[in-house]
């Protein structure tokens, strides 16, 4: 078994968004849509600022309630890595999804069908990180295997403080922040 | 970005299906020299290097099924390691957008009317060459200008300097890094160089002086950014804005903007009143050490406490965290430093301090850079000008080292010392660039002739009397990349897919219009890859390797002194020079002295600009993949002072200069990231040419409140940190 997540690293990220064009053209995202983004959050007072920029998508969840809820099948869990899919022949447009997903990582797709991040399973399938990965000129993201003990990132998840997003949505995301 | 604008930040326009209806029919590979790797079936590689900015790193471009794909960056390229930053990945936007130049255009209303017909290459180029020979007869060849950035320029260069003309300048030296390569001249005898010769990735301790990496994107100095904050290196930040790199910092030192130098000079009291310093390094390379110890006796950190807002005791601190450091201790020169016009003082300053902590020539300090020796293509001798370069008369600025774009603005309006009558403008939008656009508009109109070759229909191309299409360093050949670096290397940039209009390649143009001035004999050659091969055979490689690879690497040189680089400084004295006697002779002051910058009005705030990751100055606003990065700029505003003025994030809000110039409506971005004094904006924005019309009136332009600035007596660069806006709501 695989269980694939993403480990990143806040303290080397500078929200340069090369990741976000990456994926665009990758994987041909129409204008107007993103599958990935950029987040900052400012805390404190000047001086005395605090500022984490996070890289964000779909986190690929354990527990997935876009799964749950999808009346056709098309939103489903993939074998490899447990990474979450739309087939888009099944997805009807009905955005059930996009309102179940708490990380509001889905869009409709002019196509008419729900769309999202596929941790670029094109890519890994061929041995490549996602395209978001291998593009940043930050190094601070990684993708791997959580169930490999010896793979990268679980050896940083295990070296490093970190935190997932939203965890108490109980959807078991697999998106790491190391902080 | 939240999650609305993210589901639907913009509506697909019609434009855009225009677009990529024309890419569809106009996206052709070229034949692919590279050996496709990692791809899938019906995708080929082309290497090349990018040009979304100067940088020029290595890249791939992938073209499935015909249609240009993607871009990545060249595994073998010393600069990007493989990695190309946002500019860079969204690149191929620029091929596709919908309002770049299609084909040569001839005015025919009033200059700035952007009102022109479409011509043929051959209409447009006789009218260029016989505008131009008439200006040789009538004043001289030298009696044209060119202005030019980027390394696409190189062969309007060689056709202007067979013409016979000496005035060639960019916005790069008198609006940019000017300054600090005359700092460092004046004192190390070398330039820093670009790519700068920073070793990031290996120091300790990093201090960033207004140097916002992360936000600008130079991609190597980022990638090694994030290295050093990966290593635990200490990061001093000083910047009246709390940017991405203060956000990494041990130390953030919030300084009132405008006064760098008197914490520079009370760093270095106490360095030296504590000895801190490098007292070996000192000793063996430095001149003049004791009279510039003695000129700091004053400048104590209580002294640059009230000037600074920054206190004697984070001062100390500071100071002590660089020399336990040393010599692994990098205090950052920039790049766009042409802020107050006291900058190359300032810089000399910033040099002034690395030599104290002995970090040139050490490792984590400043390396010695080196490149491939190509040499030059054989051309023949150009003709001897008459007349010497007009942008510095009487070398009014001594330690201007380059031409002065703004000197020769300044000759063309006055007509002296000699008249200026045709300028050519090659991939720099001046009307952004420059400070005080009325000025540049003043000149254009003492022009007999004003041509603007460029990809997109910039603001300058709105006024000029011929506008030529470029092609996109996607659809062309230029001259060869023999980097200086800390690895040598040679690159190319080739084409990957053809252009979709009637654009024609920098090369194409030059020698075109070479040949109809009669100046055919400067290019022996018929196509520019004879040219490129030529120069790559002289130099003893494999043009047919170069360009399956993109990439050849050179020899390794020193880059330490401990490893054996020279420890060589080109000044008069020959030693790092902590007193500079060619300062005092030229009348200047030996070693840097403060003066306190000008307050604003009452109620002002000082204008701060720079830059955004995802776009090169005002060059990719209608590249619509990096548009829908960031479609428009913001204004920074502290939340005290925006609750003052009774203002909250988004509202629109207009901004008034000191000389009542108004600009376009800009965002306000309400934030705890600025100090209450001054507002921020990205530059770039704000668009009022109307062939952009994807990016037309979006944000705001600093560069249309710059309307003042103080010029750098050393080396004649504009400082444009001195102009104070107030902000009016947008009702």
């Amino acid at each position: 078994m695989s269980r694939y997540i993403m480990v990143i690293d806040t303290k080397r990220c500078v929200g340069c968004m090369d990741c976000v064009v990456a994926c665009k053209t990758e994987n041909h995202v129409p204008e107007g849509f993103t599958r990935d983004w950029i987040t900052e959050t400012v805390h404190g007072r000047f001086p005395t600022t605090n500022l984490e920029i996070r890289t964000e998508r779909c986190n690929h969840c354990a527990n997935p309630p876009c799964v749950h809820c999808c009346p056709t099948g098309a939103s489903h869990v993939h074998a490899r890595g447990g990474v979450v899919l739309v087939t888009p022949e099944k997805c009807i447009g009905c955005k059930a999804c996009l309102a179940a997903c708490p990380y509001d990582a889905r869009f409709v797709h002019p196509k008419g069908y729900a769309d999202k991040c596929t941790f670029c399973i094109h890519r890994v399938e061929n041995g490549l990180d996602p395209a978001c990965v291998s593009v940043c000129p930050t190094r601070c993201m990684h993708f791997g295997d959580a169930d490999d003990p010896q793979s990268g990132v679980s050896r940083l998840l295990a070296a490093r403080p970190h935190h997932p997003l939203l965890p108490e949505a109980g959807t078991q995301p697999r998106i790491y922040y190391l902080t | 970005m939240n999650a609305l604008s993210r589901r639907r930040f913009l509506k697909i326009s019609a434009a855009t299906v225009v677009a990529a209806g024309m890419a569809g029919r106009s996206s052709r590979a070229l034949a692919a020299s590279a050996t496709p790797s990692g791809g899938t079936a019906g995708v080929r590689t082309i290497p090349t290097f990018c040009d979304i900015c100067f940088w020029k790193c290595g890249a791939i471009a992938s073209v499935r099924d015909g249609q240009l794909w993607k871009i990545e960056g060249n595994p073998l390229d010393p600069l990007c390691q493989g990695r190309l930053c946002p500019r860079g990945t969204g690149g191929i936007g620029a091929h596709s957008d919908p309002d770049r130049l299609r084909a040569p255009l001839i005015r025919t209303h009033e200059r700035g009317e952007e009102k022109w017909q479409e011509v043929t290459w051959d209409e447009a180029l006789d009218y260029i060459a016989v505008r131009m020979k008439q200006i040789a007869a009538a004043h001289g060849p030298e009696a044209m200008a060119l202005f030019s950035h980027g390394i696409g320029g190189t062969f309007l260069k060689h056709t202007l300097k067979a013409y016979g003309t000496p005035n060639m300048a960019a916005p790069s030296f008198a609006q940019c890094r000017g300054p600090r390569d005359v700092g460092f001249r004046l004192t190390f005898g070398d330039d820093v160089g670009s790519p700068e010769r920073t070793d990031i990735a290996n120091t300790d301790c990093l201090v960033l002086i207004g140097s916002h990496l992360g936000e600008n994107m130079h991609n190597t100095q980022v990638q090694e950014f994030a290295t050093a904050v990966g290593r635990g290196a200490s990061i001093i930040v000083v910047d009246p804005r709390f940017s991405v790199a203060a956000s990494k910092a041990k130390f953030y030192l919030p300084i009132k903007p405008g006064t760098d130098l008197a914490l520079l000079l009370a760093w270095m009291h106490v360095i030296v009143t504590e000895k801190l310093y490098d007292a070996d390094y000192v000793a063996k390379h430095g001149f003049g050490f004791e009279q510039f110890a003695a000129s700091l006796t004053s400048y104590t950190p209580e002294w640059a406490f009230p000037e600074t807002g920054i206190d004697p005791d984070t001062i100390r601190a500071t100071a002590r965290e660089m020399a336990r450091h040393h010599p692994a201790t990098l205090v950052h020169p920039g790049r766009h430093v042409n802020w107050n016009g006291d900058d190359a003082q300032r810089s000399r300053a910033i040099a002034l301090l690395n030599a104290l902590l002995g970090s040139w020539g050490r490792k984590g300090g400043f390396y010695q850079p080196s490149s491939m020796d190509v040499p030059a293509y054989p051309y023949p001798p150009y003709p001897k000008s008459g007349r010497s370069k007009l942008d510095n008369p009487d070398h009014k600025h001594p330690f201007a080292h380059e031409a002065l774009t703004t000197g020769i603005r300044d000759a063309t309006i006055t007509g002296k010392p000699y008249p200026i009558k045709g300028w050519m403008v090659y991939a720099t939008n001046l009307l952004h660039a420059l400070p005080n656009e009325a000025e540049t508009i003043r000149a254009i109109q003492q022009l007999d002739l004003l041509v603007v070759v460029d990809v997109i229909p910039s603001e300058t191309a709105g006024w000029a009397d011929v506008v030529l299409p470029e092609s996109t360093y996607l659809e062309r050949f230029d001259d060869l990349n023999p980097e200086y670096f800390r690895q040598p290397f040679l690159g190319l940039r080739q084409p990957v897919v053809d252009s979709p209009h009637d654009q024609k390649p920098n090369w194409w143009i030059a020698k075109k219009l070479a040949e109809k001035l009669g100046l055919g004999a400067y290019y022996p050659w018929q196509d520019i890859e004879e040219y490129l091969a030529h120069r790559v055979t002289a130099a003893g490689l494999s043009y047919p390797e170069l360009k399956q690879k993109g990439i050849i690497l050179g020899q390794r040189q020193p880059l330490y002194f401990d490893e054996g680089a020279p420890a060589e400084f080109d000044t008069p004295s020959g030693q790092i020079e902590f007193y500079s006697l060619q300062l005092e002779k030229a009348g200047f002051d030996p070693v840097p002295r403060y003066t306190p910058p000008a307050a604003g009005p009452a109620g002002s705030f000082r204008l701060l600009f720079g830059r955004a990751p995802m776009h090169s100055f005002s060059r990719t606003q209608s590249n619509r993949l990096l548009s829908g990065l960031m479609s428009e700029n913001t204004v920074w505003l502290n939340h005290t002072a925006a609750t003052r003025l009774g203002l909250k994030t988004d509202d629109y809000v207009r901004l008034r200069n000191q000389d009542g110039v108004l600009s376009n409506r800009i965002k306000v971005k309400a934030t705890e990231r600025i100090r209450p004094d001054c507002v921020y904006m990205v530059h770039g924005f704000g668009h009022t040419s109307r062939g952009l019309r994807h990016a037309y009136g979006k944000g705001a332009s600093d560069a249309q409140l710059v309307t003042r600035y103080q010029t750098d007596p050393l080396m004649g660069g504009t400082g444009m940190n001195v102009n104070f806006v107030t902000l009016e709501p947008e009702v």
